[in-house]
């Protein structure tokens, strides 16, 4: 199971960019934590979610 | 008010130590809008030593609602007028402004600060500078913010920290264009959320 924004899911091999395009996320939008790091986006192709990661998905929205 | 009265002053409030980490710190402001510019006069006031400011648009009727601009700055450029306005709180705090638009091709203008505000209103612009800072600068710390708008309750608005030197201030949901607008009160607590986790990031404190 991977955690994503607190919840356990079942996604393990499926890549990061794979699970925000399923998920509805605009990928301009977000910025991904994956084990307490800052995932690169350059990286969202090629790194698939294992077993036992932890995955925040921050969203941005528009005001300032 | 010499250099020495101002100092003095902070050092009763604040003690010795903390006055000089805050002296000796730099923090870019990136977007000088109703998030930027409450950040900005929270830092200058707290002692901050060098304040880069950034921001490529003019002071606008339209801003005078939620940003702390004065009539008789309309037109200015706003980091001209935020540094106005900083002078006439802190003088002794060194401000560079760059009249810009912040992109992933001139990002390297914050390279010589310690601590970054994302403070854009575009959430497209939000993304581009965190996951650049984060990626070509891993040693520096974001402070942004994401989700004000509106007349929700002021309880929602939080701290979050990402990573270990990521902190995103606000509800995470509510968007401008849902909410049509902003209002002072609720921007102004977020951009204290955000102005807060920098002091707190000056004085070695980076839980949440």
């Amino acid at each position: 199971m991977v955690t994503i924004n607190g919840e356990e899911k079942n996604v393990q091999g499926k890549t990061v960019a794979s699970y925000l395009n399923e998920n509805g996320y605009d990928i301009k939008r977000v910025a991904v934590e994956l084990n307490g790091d800052i995932l690169p986006k350059s990286q969202y192709e090629g790194t698939a979610l294992k077993d036992g990661d932890s995955v925040e998905i921050v969203s941005f929205v528009g005001g300032g | 008010m010499t250099r020495e009265e101002w100092y003095n002053a902070l050092e009763e409030r604040q003690g010795a130590e903390l006055v000089r980490r805050l002296s000796e710190s730099c923090v870019a402001v990136c977007g000088l809008g109703g998030l930027g510019s409450n950040v900005a006069i929270s830092l200058a006031r707290a002692g901050v030593g060098t304040l880069w400011l950034f921001d490529f648009d003019r002071v606008d009727i339209s801003n005078l609602h939620r940003q702390q601009y004065k009539i008789s700055q309309l037109g200015m450029h706003k980091t001209d007028a935020m540094k106005e306005l900083v002078s006439e709180i802190n003088p002794y705090c060194n401000v560079i402004t760059h009249t810009v638009r912040l992109t992933e091709e001139n990002l390297s203008l914050v390279s010589d600060c310690d601590i970054v505000c994302e403070c854009f209103d575009n959430a497209e612009c939000k993304a581009m500078l965190v996951n650049t800072v984060a990626e070509r600068y891993p040693d520096k710390y974001i402070v942004s913010a994401s989700g004000m708008s509106g007349l929700h309750t002021g309880n929602t608005i939080t701290t979050k920290k990402l990573g270990k030197r990521l902190y995103i201030c606000g509800d995470g949901e509510s968007d401008v264009k849902d909410d049509i607008t902003l209002f002072a009160p609720r921007v102004m607590l977020c951009a204290s959320h955000q102005a807060n986790t920098v002091l707190r990031i000056i004085a070695g404190k980076f839980e949440v």
